[in-house]
């Protein structure tokens, strides 16, 4: 039996399960959340590279590029909001965030 | 052959990505995560994919894992308070979970077909391919993206920098634009007089 698409997205599957798995387990940790998030994004990636990959059409591949880009971009303003928070208010708990509406 | 490598490969990264959302200590999960990048990089590379491998190791475990040790290092947080309502809502995550994976399964197993297996079609290797697809009909999507990531860096910029009393600081407008008459003042000095 070869590697099929299938093994692939039964993969990324399971991936993106833990990663919403994850957020709602670790409801009050934001670093967390941002990591499964992180997850969630690596699950897209593999997706899109196995479709790209067994449909030999490479456009796959550039999006997971894109994919790649924005979930990095996403980190660093996410974690940069974070900093700013926690030096405003001395800790990150997720339930005081609404406390920001101004 | 390929197949043994994709299973032990793929439970690798699961059981990590496992141990990213369970782990107490968040630097634990961190780490975690580089392992579940840095395998799926070798899941990646055992279809072909060098380049989208090679990107995932150098963007998520140069760039993105390490902004998250620093973070997670920087913030003197109390982590085991952040921990609690982990087993309450363990029951209702696991449901959703198990629903959404559910679902997923019928609908893939409804879409998956053979497919050739082709990694780089056209071309040597895969960068070479990938290059040949991404500087010519997708130019315009390329630079977009270097976009994207230029605001963000400004964004996250903007957002974490602040200026404190009591720091010096280098203001390059005043320094370029002093004149020779408000740095230097001419004394004439009286023989046998201080100034």
């Amino acid at each position: 039996m070869a590697l099929t698409l299938g093994h692939y997205l039964a993969l990324s599957a399971a991936l993106f399960t833990i990663g919403v798995f994850g957020i709602f387990v670790n409801r009050k940790n934001i670093i967390v959340i941002l990591m499964a998030i992180e997850l969630i994004l690596l699950s897209v990636n593999i997706n899109l590279v196995a479709f790209s990959v067994f449909n030999g059409d490479l456009q796959g591949q550039v999006f997971a590029m894109m994919v790649l880009t924005v979930a990095a971009a996403e980190a660093a303003v996410g974690l940069a909001i974070l900093v700013v928070y926690f030096r405003n208010r001395g800790e990150i708990g997720v339930e005081d965030v609404n406390e920001l509406r101004g | 052959m390929q197949l043994i490598a994709f299973y032990i490969l793929s439970a690798i990264v699961v059981l990590s990505a496992l141990f990213v959302i369970s782990a107490r200590n968040p630097v634990h999960s961190v780490l975690w995560l580089i392992c579940a990048f840095f395998t799926s990089a070798g899941l990646l590379v055992l279809i072909g994919a060098e380049f989208l491998a090679m990107l995932l190791v150098v963007v998520y475990v140069g760039a993105v894992a390490v902004l998250f040790l620093f973070v997670v290092m920087m913030l003197d947080i109390d982590f085991a308070e952040l921990k609690q309502g982990f087993t309450d809502y363990l029951v209702l995550g696991g449901i959703i979970a198990a629903a959404l994976l559910a679902e997923i399964i019928i609908v893939a197993s409804a879409v998956v077909s053979g497919g050739t297996f082709n990694p780089s079609p056209g071309a040597q290797t895969n960068a070479d391919a990938l290059s040949k697809v991404l500087y010519t009909d997708y130019l315009l999507l390329f630079q977009l993206a270097g976009v994207v990531l230029l605001i963000a860096m400004m964004g996250a910029i903007v957002l974490t920098l602040r200026s404190r009393p009591n720091v010096k600081r280098q203001n390059i407008a005043r320094q370029t634009g002093r004149k020779r008459k408000d740095a230097v003042e001419l004394k004439d000095v009286r023989p046998g007089q201080g100034i």
